[in-house]
């Protein structure tokens, strides 16, 4: 277990600092299609934010705002929407993942799509990177014993 | 606006080099600290402020005054988070009862 730091500069720089870091974080996924970045960097910036919070509070502190429950229904949700849209590819007649086909049913043409489509694969890759390190995280630092409520 | 710049970043250089001869000349561990957050925040501070000054030497445009922006947000971010993590880096050594360095020919 992670010792209580006792420390109020730390706490209070920490608290006014994760906010931003989520939203450069966000920033990162969002710019990922045509800039340096993408969803597995904007997943580590997302979850760095949260290791942050529990290195300067605590384990619970985390736990507080992001479930373990919330934290794999993150995991999956963002594996459902990689492969999903791949998948609706492969519906809608075209390869696996290539996005140009989904102009059939987005207001858009093929290249505004595949742009959209490479969006929505980010988003996804996001969520499960931001989820699983976040999870890595607690299960090393707790030594595997976050199952269950705890004081 | 360039020699504002070039300026500013010879002072974070300077800064940095004195930073750096301080880590590698301070006898122990918290003296180290000192020289190493003090002299690396402003250095940075100052060298991101050329930069960003730098930027804008072509003209004012949309884009360029963005790019200066999230340039002098960085340096922001740095002026906050680099003493606090040398503040936490401090208190763990301390914690942990690392000794501070006292000269041994004064001190007899």
């Amino acid at each position: 277990m992670i010792r209580d730091f006792e420390g109020v500069i730390i706490k209070t720089v920490c608290r006014a600092l994760v906010p931003f870091i989520q939203l450069y974080g966000l920033y990162v996924i969002a710019h990922g299609h045509y800039s340096p970045g993408g969803g597995f960097q904007g997943g580590c910036i997302l979850a760095a934010s949260f290791i942050l919070m529990a290195l300067a509070y605590d384990i619970n502190e985390v736990k507080k705002r992001l479930s373990e429950k919330m934290n794999t229904i993150f995991c999956s949700l963002g594996v459902i929407i990689y492969a999903g849209i791949g998948i609706l590819c492969l519906i809608l007649g075209a390869n696996y993942l290539d996005y140009g086909i989904l102009h059939k049913i987005l207001p858009a043409d093929p290249a505004h799509a595949r742009s959209l489509g490479i969006l929505g694969v980010e988003i996804g890759v996001g969520f499960t990177v931001m989820a699983v390190m976040v999870s890595i995280f607690l299960n090393i630092a707790s030594g595997g014993e976050h199952e269950g409520e705890e004081n | 606006m360039s020699v504002l710049a070039v300026i500013f970043i010879l002072t974070g250089v300077f800064f940095f080099t004195t930073a750096t001869i301080g880590l590698l000349r301070f006898p122990d561990f918290y003296t180290r600290m000192h020289a190493a957050g003090k002299g690396d925040t402003l250095g940075a501070f100052l060298t991101l402020a050329g930069l960003a000054l730098y930027n804008l030497h072509h003209g004012f445009s949309v884009d360029a005054i963005l790019m200066s922006i999230k340039i002098l947000l960085i340096a922001v971010f740095i002026f906050i988070a680099n003493p606090t993590a040398t503040h936490a880096i401090t208190k763990a050594a301390l914690n942990c009862s690392v000794k501070p360095w006292e000269n041994k020919e004064t001190s007899k």
